[in-house]
C-alpha cells in the first residue's frame, strides 16, 4: 500500500511510463450564491494514464459532481483545463464517454435500441448498429433482453444498459459519476465485478466519482481523495491490490487497510460537511 | 400470468359489462316500481327496443358520419395545432410567460356560448360545429404539451449533450418522445372536450348531425329515442378513445 500526502497542485506522483490520457489541469470553479461567491473546485489537477482506472473520492458537497461535468464537458465558465490525448475540451468530447448517477436509460427504447443510441447518432444503419450494440449488450450481461424495455428491468439492469450505450461509443476514456449509488450493498459489489471484468476486456481508461469508499477500493488502481468544499484534492492513494480482481477482495486484510486509511482522511471532511448542513439548517429555521 | 389463464385477460372487459347490465337491469326496476319517474328517465329496455326504429326512421347512419367527420377533423386540428402551438410556448419563454395563464384559462371557459359569433363567422355551417370543438379542445393540448416538454428529465438532455447531439437532436430524438404520454394525455382531454361541443353546437343550431337528433327527439318527447341517440355519441367517443389508444401505442412503448 502505498500512501502519499499531497501538496495543493499536481498530486500525481506515478511514474511518467506512459503519456497520459486525460489531464486536468489547475481547475477552479466558482459559483455565484446568493451568501457570496462558492468555490466547488479549487485548483484541481490530476491525470489517468492509458488503461488506468482512477477513483476520485469525498464526501457530499467536495465539487465531484461538478469535476465530473466540467471533465464531460457539460459545464464551461470554469479556470484550467481539460485534456484528452493533448487535445484540449472544450464542450462534449466524442473521446469522453459519461455514466450518470441517475438512471439515464431512455424509457421509450428498448435495450437493443437504448444501446445503439450513440451509434443512431453516427448515422450507421440499422442492421448494423443493432450488430454493435448487441455485442455491448453481451458484454453487460444483458443477452436476452434486448427486446425489453426499461420498466421490465431492475435497476441494476438499466444501469447496465447505460454502460453498454456509452461504451457503444467507443469512448476512449469512461466517466463514471457514482453510477451504482441508488443500488443496494450486493447488486453494487457485483456490477462493480461488472465493472471489472469490462474494463480489464476492453483495456477501457476510467473515472470513477464516488463516495462509497468500498467501490473505490474495490475498483480502483489510485484513489483521489477531496476535501469538503472548496474541492481539492488531499491525497492520492495507491491501490496495491493484485489485478485480476472481484468483489471477493472486500475481505482481504489489504482491502480492509486501504479502506480504513482513506476513511481517516474522509472522516475529517464527512464532519466538515455534516457541521456545515447543521449550520446552513440552524441559519434556515432561524430566518 | 395470461399465459396461465387466457381467461384473465378477458376478466376486467367481462366484470365491465357485468356491472354496466347491473346498473340497467337496476334502472328498469326502479322505472318499473316508479322509484324513477318514468316520464323523465325511460326503462332501458324501451330504450334497447329504440335502436330499430332510430336507425331506420331518423337517418341514423348519415347523422352517425356527419358528427364523425365534425369531430375528426376537429380533433386532428386540436392535436396538429395544439402540439405546435404547445412546442412553440415551450421554446419561446416569454410567449409562453405572456400567454400560459391565458390559454388555462381558457380550458375551464364555456367557450360554447360564443357560437353565436362563430355562426357569422363560419355560417350555419359544418365548419362552425368544427371550429367550436377545435377552440374547447385546444387548450389541454397546448398545456399538457408545454407541460411534457419541461418535465423532461434533466438527466436525459445531459446523457444527449455527452453524446454530442445538436439542440434539434435533443429535441427531436429525447424531449419529443420522452413527453409524448403527457401530450396524450392533452389529447385524449381535448378529444373529450371537442366531441362534447360539436354534439352541443349541433344541439344548439340544429344543423345536422347526433347532435340534432338529440334536440329533434327531445323536443318530440321520445325519451327512448333521445337515450338511444346519446349512445351514438358514446359510440363515436368509445371510436376516437381506441383510436387514440391505438395510435398512443404505436408511439409510445411499455414505460
Amino acid at each position: 500500500m502505498a500512501i502519499a500526502p499531497e501538496p495543493a497542485g499536481r498530486p500525481d506522483t506515478a511514474p511518467a511510463a506512459q503519456a497520459p490520457l486525460l489531464v486536468v489541469e489547475d481547475i477552479v470553479k466558482r459559483f455565484a450564491t446568493p451568501d457570496g461567491e462558492l468555490i466547488a473546485v479549487d485548483h484541481v489537477s490530476f491525470d489517468v494514464k492509458p488503461g488506468e482506472f482512477v477513483g476520485v473520492i469525498g464526501p457530499s458537497g467536495c465539487g465531484k459532481s461538478t469535476l465530473f461535468n466540467i471533465i464531460g464537458g457539460l459545464l464551461d465558465d470554469y479556470e484550467g483545463t481539460v485534456r484528452v490525448a493533448g487535445e484540449r475540451v472544450r464542450g462534449p468530447h466524442p473521446a469522453i464517454g459519461m455514466i450518470f448517477q441517475e438512471e439515464s436509460t431512455f424509457p421509450w427504447r428498448s435495450v437493443i435500441d437504448n444501446v445503439a443510441f450513440p451509434l443512431e447518432i453516427a448515422g450507421m444503419g440499422r442492421r448494423e448498429r443493432h450488430e454493435r450494440a448487441r455485442h455491448f449488450v453481451k458484454l453487460v450481461g444483458l443477452d436476452g433482453f434486448e427486446r425489453r424495455y426499461p420498466a421490465q428491468l431492475s435497476g441494476g439492469m438499466r444501469q447496465r444498459v447505460s454502460m453498454a450505450r456509452t461504451l457503444a461509443s467507443e469512448p476512449k476514456i469512461l466517466l463514471m459519476d457514482e453510477p451504482f449509488a441508488s443500488l443496494d450493498e450486493q447488486t453494487r459489489l457485483l456490477l462493480g465485478d461488472k465493472v471489472l471484468q469490462i474494463q480489464q476486456q476492453l483495456a477501457q481508461t476510467t473515472l470513477l466519482i464516488t463516495h462509497n469508499i468500498t467501490e473505490a477500493v474495490q475498483l480502483a488502481d489510485r484513489i483521489l481523495v477531496m476535501t469538503y468544499r472548496p474541492g481539492r484534492i488531499k491525497r492520492v492513494v495507491d491501490i496495491a491490490l493484485p489485478r485480476p480482481r472481484s468483489s471477493q477482495i472486500v475481505s482481504s486484510e489489504a482491502f480492509g487497510r486501504h479502506v480504513a486509511q482513506i476513511w481517516s482522511d474522509l472522516r475529517e471532511e464527512a464532519s466538515l460537511g455534516l457541521q456545515d448542513e447543521d449550520s446552513a439548517y440552524g441559519r434556515e429555521r432561524r430566518a | 400470468m395470461s399465459a396461465a389463464n387466457p381467461g384473465a385477460r378477458h376478466f376486467p372487459l367481462l366484470v365491465g359489462m357485468g356491472a354496466l347490465s347491473a346498473f340497467f337491469a337496476g334502472i328498469e326496476i326502479l322505472v318499473r316500481i316508479d322509484v324513477i319517474n318514468r316520464f323523465i328517465v325511460p326503462m332501458p329496455s324501451q330504450v334497447i327496443a329504440s335502436f330499430e326504429r332510430v336507425i331506420v326512421e331518423e337517418d341514423v347512419v348519415a347523422r352517425f358520419w356527419l358528427t364523425f367527420q365534425e369531430a375528426f377533423i376537429a380533433g386532428a386540428m386540436i392535436a396538429i395545432v395544439g402540439i405546435s402551438l404547445g412546442i412553440l410556448l415551450y421554446r419561446v419563454e416569454i410567449l409562453r410567460r405572456a400567454t400560459e395563464t391565458w390559454v388555462a384559462a381558457m380550458a375551464s371557459a364555456p367557450t360554447v356560448l360564443i357560437y353565436p359569433l362563430f355562426l357569422v363567422i363560419f355560417g350555419r355551417s359544418m365548419w362552425t360545429i368544427v371550429m367550436m370543438g377545435f377552440v374547447a379542445g385546444l387548450p389541454p393540448v397546448i398545456l399538457k404539451t408545454i407541460e411534457g416538454l419541461a418535465g423532461t428529465r434533466r438527466v436525459l438532455i445531459e446523457v444527449g449533450r455527452s453524446f454530442n447531439l445538436t439542440a434539434r437532436q435533443i429535441f427531436t430524438k429525447i424531449m419529443l418522445p420522452s413527453a409524448l404520454p403527457t401530450i396524450f394525455v392533452g389529447v385524449r382531454l381535448g378529444l373529450i372536450f371537442t366531441l362534447i361541443n360539436v354534439v352541443g353546437v349541433e344541439f344548439l343550431i340544429n344543423f345536422g348531425g347526433l347532435g340534432q337528433l338529440i334536440n329533434d327527439l327531445a323536443e318530440r318527447y321520445d325519451l327512448a329515442g333521445t337515450y338511444a341517440s346519446i349512445a351514438f355519441v358514446i359510440l363515436v367517443s368509445v371510436f376516437f378513445f381506441v383510436v387514440t389508444e391505438w395510435v398512443e401505442k404505436c408511439l409510445v412503448p411499455e414505460r
